[in-house]
Parts: structure tokens; sequence; C-alpha cells
């Protein structure tokens, strides 16, 4: 296959010989400049993103991560297609605080519209400047010069490749951003399925995480976590453990306790054994599970209205009430959360899968009380991310450890009860939806969504948001809980429907008090509303006798909303009025991602045993409209992906807990949907290559569960507003 | 403008980070120091005191057959195989995802019958032949299996699919053509947190098709 290696040892090797010199940071503030488009604004010199090698490769810098959703391959194609190179020329460089451009978190589906923005224009740019060098050597007008496979070439046959170009090339120089990237009818790779570049090493055994980062003389540590939070370490017999096999140190700091060993396999029979040794006392009782939803709506909160208009109320309008419910939830990735830390000369370098490394660096500045200068945070791919998980904490954890081993490496991979008990959780959350429906139509929309933040991630300027540092001897505070403006939201993330409602309220409460750890998961907010105004939009469509996709499209102006919906009952083969029979049924749900991104409309078929109460879905269809489309594979691979791990939300996923703590801390006490539970999906893409391409990372599962919750519906005539649809809740609601 | 000169502070951190994937002199050292090939198994009637350690430590190890080749390693008997096969051999393929075998990342197969190597300690190995995902191809020499999931991209973060190649190898091998129910049913025990699910089944049923063409 062509697609280019990436791998960090060939860039290493190649560093050895380059002199870094190129800028990331301009000196003036960003008030007095132009604007420039996507991250270009933020890090404007062009050799921050792009430099051309003697050898005619080109190197990509780029802030964003791979997470595993195959971005460092689209913002390839993406620089591959302005520079006219061939991808197998480019290398890509990523997420790495000495080297690539700060672009802050690769989160909320933004990388293709930020880092992606700013390579095409940015590559375009440094085309143009090649094609000038090559037009004076050649004494011709630029006009005269074509480039292709990263050759220019004269009418009179002469030609230069860019590698002859590099020594000439100055690309140490603010982007103006004034030169057109090509048209979309031009591109040759963007828009077509290029094969992800990581996936040969991933199938086969190749390095391809940070879990399988090994440095000479490495250590393996662990860390025994307090069993509740907030307790405190009284004592441990560090005498025994540090006799134990292999064992070399045993790290304390306040209630903060690990361990470093030799080989892995003894730093967690160590862990185990101060596990078991050591005492812990206090610690935060939690709310009554039963009653969590209750105890959050007592809390004390910040309310805000996010939408307001306002129209005539019609006589005779008929009320309808409905409250909907959210558990909290897990990332559970399938790899536990992993960092190999080294400090060496005062000097801490830190291998890491956190989303955002220059967040993180400045962080841990504050955690370590080292200035950010002398730490270096290098994004290594870890096991699948969807949001805040364990990966930056487990980063602290290494570097607390390393801290103790005098320049020796150590790895610390979280065991599987430490990523369930202690990874920031999606938030539990209430939704109320009020609505007055005359003459089929909506005449009244009230709303309210009640929700912790959704954004307790590292890089907050106001405290220090790393687990770890929360337990040390001077122990660290957390940032103060925040909401996040409309119209992307958070915890209201797509609490504003896209309906034409000319009456309406919405009100977004952010409750203050976190009873348990709660962070970014993905789509924030965006899965409960969409779960609660699409369940809705049904319990409207059914009161005012319509047809669900009908009803939908008869409140709707937007025509790429309009398109999805319609793609999606065509493809489905949708009939109008068609009723369920107890056992079957269908249901659609449709959203534009934080109402302002991709387009997504979702039609289910379940089945259900009555028996048991438990749902299954074997059939899904999607119809999407991100814009131009990049990579059709990978964005496919997006919406099945969301669609599959959404009904696994739906249908199973709710962590446990009691008054003392976490109870979820296996895979049977957190289950998640199994190969044979999987739907099939069937996607259609709109391709829009004249619209502004899209991420759709999110952008699938507030459709998918509420297509679910009116597939139940459709099918048994009863509604549950309360997630996740488990077998024995169903079985309760049909009896 | 505004110029950070980065290569001073850089250089140092570049050889490490030029190590950090690598097999090079170091780390080979200290893998030749922890695994003895059976070639040169000592003569343990004429031991030096400067070696007594290092002695003691081989004549306790564990002689291993891994994709054909027998390593003898120096751990605790009731070391699980997945940290011999990770951190002693340098095998990427099996994965730790629970330590509980409940999700199958780990997954290498024992005689050809997948087991989770999370669990198995080395010494109930015995001689059975351990087969990891690197056994069965290279990226220069995919398997078909291999192969099918690169056709079909059947990964997203793919920490997953080692388990899923590794328990669908066993299953093409005892039925070579097995049904999409066959797959689905065979794979459940392997969890995929991505959703993945449908490309992982498309490539088993890829490599199935290949089977009857080779």
């Amino acid at each position: 296959m062509n697609a280019p290696q990436l791998s960090r040892r060939e860039f290493a090797a190649a560093l050895g010989g380059i002199v870094l010199s190129f800028s990331l940071v301009p000196r003036l503030a960003l008030g007095q400049q132009a604007a420039l488009p996507g991250s270009l604004n933020s890090n404007r010199m062009l050799d921050a993103w792009l430099r051309i090698n003697p050898d005619g490769t080109a190197t990509v810098f780029t802030g964003k991560v791979e997470l595993g959703q195959g971005i460092l391959t689209a913002l390839a194609q993406i620089a591959a297609e302005e520079l006219d190179l061939p991808l197998s020329r480019l290398k890509m460089i990523s997420g790495d605080t000495g080297q690539t451009p700060n672009e802050g978190q690769t989160a909320g589906s933004q990388s293709i519209e930020a880092s992606g923005t700013a390579l095409r224009m940015a590559g375009a740019e440094v085309r143009a400047i090649l094609m000038e060098l090559a037009a004076k050597r050649f004494g011709v007008a630029v006009d005269t010069l074509s480039a292709s496979d990263g050759v220019i070439s004269g009418r009179d046959g002469r030609k230069v490749g860019y590698g002859e170009l590099a020594g000439e090339v100055d690309l140490h120089r603010e982007a103006t951003a004034k030169v057109a990237p090509k048209l979309p009818a031009e591109h040759k790779i963007v828009g077509t399925a290029v094969p992800r570049r990581d996936i040969p090493a991933k199938v086969t055994g190749g390095a391809a995480y940070v879990q399988d980062v090994r440095l000479p003389g490495m250590l393996h540590g662990r860390v025994a976590r307090p069993p509740r939070y907030g307790a405190k370490l009284e004592s441990f017999d560090q005498a025994a453990v540090k006799a134990m096999p292999g064992v070399t140190a045993v790290v304390r700091d306040g209630s903060f306790l690990g361990v470093v060993a030799e080989r892995e396999e003894q730093a967690i029979k160590a862990r185990d054994a101060l596990k078991k040794s050591a005492r812990w006392s206090g610690g935060n009782e939690l709310p009554d599970p039963a009653k969590i939803h209750e105890y959050l709506l007592s809390r004390s909160m910040e309310d805000k209205v996010i939408s307001d208009k306002q129209a005539a109320l019609p006589d005779g309008a008929i009320p309808i009430e409905a409250t909907y419910h959210r558990p909290y939830m897990a990332h559970a990735s399938i790899g536990p959360s992993c960092s190999v830390a080294q400090m060496e000369g005062g000097k801490l370098t830190v291998w890491t899968h956190t989303q955002g490394v220059f967040p993180l660096r400045a962080t841990m500045a504050k955690a370590l009380d080292m200035p950010a200068g002398a730490i270096r945070c290098i994004h290594v791919e870890g096991s699948g991310c969807y949001g805040h998980n364990g990966a930056d904490d487990v980063a602290l954890d290494a570097a607390l450890l390393a801290r103790a081993m005098a320049g020796r490496p150590v790895r610390v991979q979280w065991m599987r009860d430490d990523e369930f008990m202690w990874e920031p959780l999606g938030a539990g959350m209430v939704m109320r939806a009020r609505a007055a429906l005359k003459d089929g139509r909506i005449v009244d929309w009230n709303y309210d969504v009640w929700s912790n933040t959704h954004n307790m991630r590292p890089g907050d300027p106001d405290g220090v948001n790393l687990l770890a540092s929360w337990y040390l001897e001077k122990p660290k505070q957390p940032a103060p809980p925040r909401g996040a403006p409309q119209p992307a939201g958070a915890g209201d993330r797509n609490a504003i429907p896209l309906y034409e409602l000319p009456r309406q309220h919405i009100t977004s409460h952010l409750i203050k008090e976190m009873p348990l750890r709660v962070s970014a998961l993905r789509t924030l907010g965006a899965y409960a509303n969409v779960f609660a105004i699409e369940s809705f939009m049904d319990e409207l469509a059914a009161a005012a006798e319509a047809d669900p996709v009908a009803f939908r499209l008869a409140h709707l102006k937007d025509p790429r909303a309009k398109a999805v919906i319609e793609k999606v009952a065509e493809a489905a083969g949708w009939k109008p009025g068609e009723k369920g029979n107890g056992v079957h049924g269908r249901g659609i749900a449709f959203a534009k991602y934080k109402t302002l991104a991709t387009y997504v409309a979702v039609i289910v078929d379940l089945e259900l045993d009555r028996g048991s109460g438990r749902i299954k879905v074997p059939r899904a269809f999607a119809a999407v409209d991100s814009g131009q489309i990049i990579n059709p594979s990978g964005l496919i691979n997006q919406i099945e992906g969301g669609i599959v791990q959404s009904t696994s939300w739906t249908l199973h996923e709710e962590v446990q807990f009691d008054r003392t703590g976490i109870l979820s801390q296996s895979w049977d006490s957190y289950p998640i949907l199994t190969m044979d539970e999987a739907p099939r999906v069937t996607t259609v893409l709109i391709d829009r290559p004249n619209e502004h391409p899209l991420g759709a990372g999110e952008a699938a599962q507030g459709p998918t569960a509420a297509a679910i919750a009116n597939a139940l519906a459709a099918a048994t005539g009863k509604r549950i507003r309360e997630l996740p649809l488990r077998p024995e809740r169903v079985k309760a609601a049909l009896a | 403008m505004g110029a950070r000169r980065r290569s001073d502070a850089l250089r140092p951190l570049s050889d490490a980070l030029r190590t950090a994937f690598g097999r090079h002199k170091t780390a080979r050292k200290g893998l030749d120091d922890r695994v003895a090939s059976t070639q040169d198994v000592p003569d343990l009637t004429d031991v030096g005191a400067a070696t007594a350690d290092r002695l003691k430590r081989i004549a306790m190890a564990i002689s291993l057959k891994v994709n054909g080749v027998v390593h003898s390693v120096a751990a605790e008997p009731d070391t699980p195989l997945l940290y011999v096969l990770r951190n002693d051999l340098e095998l990427n393929g099996a994965k730790f995802g629970c330590g509980l075998e409940q999700c199958g990342a780990c997954t290498v197969l024992l005689d050809g019958v997948p087991t989770r190597s999370c669990v198995r300690a080395i010494q109930d190995i015995g001689q059975q032949e351990v087969t990891t995902i690197e056994g069965l191809g290279t990226v220069d020499k995919p398997h078909p299996l291999q192969q099918a999931f690169i056709d079909e991209q059947a990964a997203q973060c793919g920490y997953c699919i080692n388990g899923m190649i590794m328990t669908a190898k066993e299953l093409l091998d005892r039925i070579p053509h097995p049904t999409e129910a066959d797959v689905r049913a065979t794979l459940a025990p392997n969890l995929c947190r991505c959703g993945t699910h449908n490309r992982i089944v498309r490539a088993v049923l890829r490599a199935a098709q290949a089977n009857g063409k080779t």
C-alpha cells in the first residue's frame, strides 16, 4: 500500500541532522493581527505547520492527535492535496510540546475544521512559494509552470523537484492565507477513501501505542489508590512491600501511594500488597444512587437562559410535558490509561495519550512545581479515547514515580479497577421538556437541562485538574466547574433544537457540586439533550397523530436537515403510519451536532424479548451530511462507530455506585455491547464539496439513543424516559 | 520573528525519543540478560561466584515456545504469560485490557486454542506452543486475516484487534467458511469499544472467502 509510514522512530532518526528553528509563537499579540483561518490564527508561521525536506518529502506538524479516529490520515490527505505531493512523501508529526503547534485539545469534532483548515491554507501558500522559486530559477513567469507529484515543470521541459528547492525556501514567515486553495473539483486525494496509515502496524503487532513504548532501563510503576474518593492514607507496611522481589521504590506523598519495580508483574503484586496493608480514613460519602437525580436537582446551581423567543400563544393549545434522565457513564477504554515518564537533569519527558499535550504540560508544571519549559509532553496513541479519561492522570502518576527514580524511565499502566473507579465520568443529567400543540404544530416550547460541568480537563488556569495532585501532602485544588458558551455549549450542547419554534424558552442549569468525578465524555451533553428532545418530538407527533418523519419535516426549514431525514427514510424504506407489533418497532431521530456541525438522521429497527425485557437493535440506517467529505471510509467508520457505541450506552451503560464509592470496577459490573448485539449499519453520505468539512465523531450518538427509545415506544406503546433501557426497566414499563 | 531557538533544548530529548520504540543496543542487552535462547543454557556444574546470581535466575528459568522459537525466560513461575510476551520477548500484539480474562485484548493461541494470556501463568504452559499475532504475518507479508482487516479498514483505535484476529484465526482453522452468525457468536466474548464491530465481522468473512481461493 502507498500510505506513508509515520513512525516516531523514523522521525527521531531524521531529527539528528536537522536544526529546528521554526517558531510556534508569533511576537505580536493576537489582537493586533488580521484573523487567519482555522488554527493558523493562533499558530501563524508557515514553518510551524510545514517543512520541505531536501529528500523531496514534506513534514507536517499538527497539534491534533490520533485517537483512533483516523485524523492523521485525513490531515495528511489535505496537506498532500494542496502541496501536490504524494501521500507517501509526507511525514506527520503530531502533539509534541517540543515541536508542534499548540492546538489545545483534540476534542469536540473540531480537528478537521481547525487543523485541516490551517494545513489547507498553509499548504496552498507553501506550494505557491515553491512555484515562485522555480519561476525565478527558470527565468519564466510563474503561470507557465505546473506542479505534480512534488515536481515543478516548465513548458520547455525543465523540471525541479521540491527537494532541490528546500535549501532556498524560507517558510519562517507569517502565513498570509491569501493563496486560494484548490477547488473541490480539482481534488485528487481529498474525498477519496485513502487507507488509514496506522492500521497495518495495529493488525500485525507493530509498535502502535504508548503501551508499547520501551526505553532502556525502564521500570514499571503502579499506584495504590484509595478505596473511595477523598480518603486519607493513615498507614501502610512500607518495609514489607519494599522487600518484595524486584521492588525498587515505594513512593508516598501524602495520600498518593505508588510503587516501582523492575518487572511489570512485580509492580502489580506490590500494588496488591500495598492495597492490602494500607489503612485509610475518611472519604466522601456519595448520594443515594436510587435518588441521584433528585439529589442533583437539590444542589445550588447557576441558571442561564440560552434561548428566548417570544410569540403569541394561541388559545386552546394542548400542553405536554416529559422529564428524561441520563445516568453517569464511563469512557471505559479497552486498554487502561498508560504513560511513560523520565526525569533527567531537572527535565521531565512524558509519553502520553492525552488529548492535549500543551494543556497537560501547563497543568503538570503546576502539580509538580516545575517550570513548564522543563517538561516535554509527547503524544503517542493509546487505546480508544472518547473524551477526558485517565490519560492525563496517569501521566502525572508516571511523573511522580519517575521523579523518585533519578533518570530511569517509569512506565505506569492503570489496572482495570483504577480506570473504572477513577476516570472522570460523563455526568448524570435531567432534562425537562414542556410544549404545547395546536393544529398539529408546536406553538410553545420550554426546555430545561440540569447538569454538572462537562469539562474538568487539564489546562484550566484556575486550578490543577489532575487526580494525583489532590492527594499530595500539599494538595492542589481542582479548577472551579464551568459551563461553555452556546452555540457549542457543554451540558446544554444541542439543548436548542433546530426546529422552527417561534415561541421558546430554554434554560441551562449548571450544578456546581460534583458528587462523582466528571468531565468530558464524547458529545458532552448532546447525547442526553438529543435523546430528550427527539424522544419528545415523537411524543408530540403521537399526540398530534402525525407520522414522526412528516412531523419533523413540517417543523424544519433548513434544507440540509430535511435532506438527511428524507434520505434515511428512503434508505430504510420508512412507511408513514407503520405501527409496531409488540415485539418489533422502528424509530427515527435527527440532530445537527452542536447545532452548527454535522447533520445526522438515524432509523433503527428494534426487537424486544418481552419475557426478559431484553432489547436488540439488529439494524440501523443513517444519513449524514458533514459538508465536504475528506475521506468517505473514515467518515462511515466514525458514524457507524458512533451508532454502535451509542447503542451500547443506550441499552447497557450506567456507572454503579453506593454511598461509599464506585461499584463498577470491571466489565462484569459495567457491561458493554457485544459483537452479537451490534446493529448492522447502512450509512448514506451526502457529499457537499462546496461546504466546509465538519467533524463527525460525535454526530450520531444522540440520534441513535432517541431512535432506539422511539422504536421501543413504536413497538410497545410504552415510553421509557430514563437511560439506559436495561431489561429490568423495560420489563417494569411493560408490566 | 519571535523565534524560540529550540535545537539546544531538544537535542538531549531526541535521544530518548529515538529509542522510545527501538530495539537498540542497550535495550537488546537488557533483553539478552533476561532471555537466553536454548542454545546457550549454561553448565551449572561450574558456577563462578561473580555469576552466581545470574545463573541462579537462569536455573529457575522456564522454557516457552513462542512463534516457533524456544525461549528460556527468567521470571517467577506464576507470572502471567502476557507480561513475558510483552516485556521479555518485546511482542506488542497481545494487550493488557483487564487482567480478568473478560475483554480478550490479550488473546494468544496455545496449541491453536484461544487463551487469555493475562491470567495464564507461564509455569502452566508446559510444552504447548504459543502463537501470537506476530506469528501470523508481518506488515510486508500479512496473514490473510491481517490483510482482510487492512482491506476492510477494520479498526478505529485498534486495541482490541489482536484478540479479534487471534480468536478468528482459531474459528477459521476449525470452520473455514463460517456464517456471519458464527463469526458474531465466536467474537462475542471479545470486547470492542470504538464500535468497529461490523467491519471486524466483515474482515473475518473476507478472510474466510480467501480461504476458498487459496
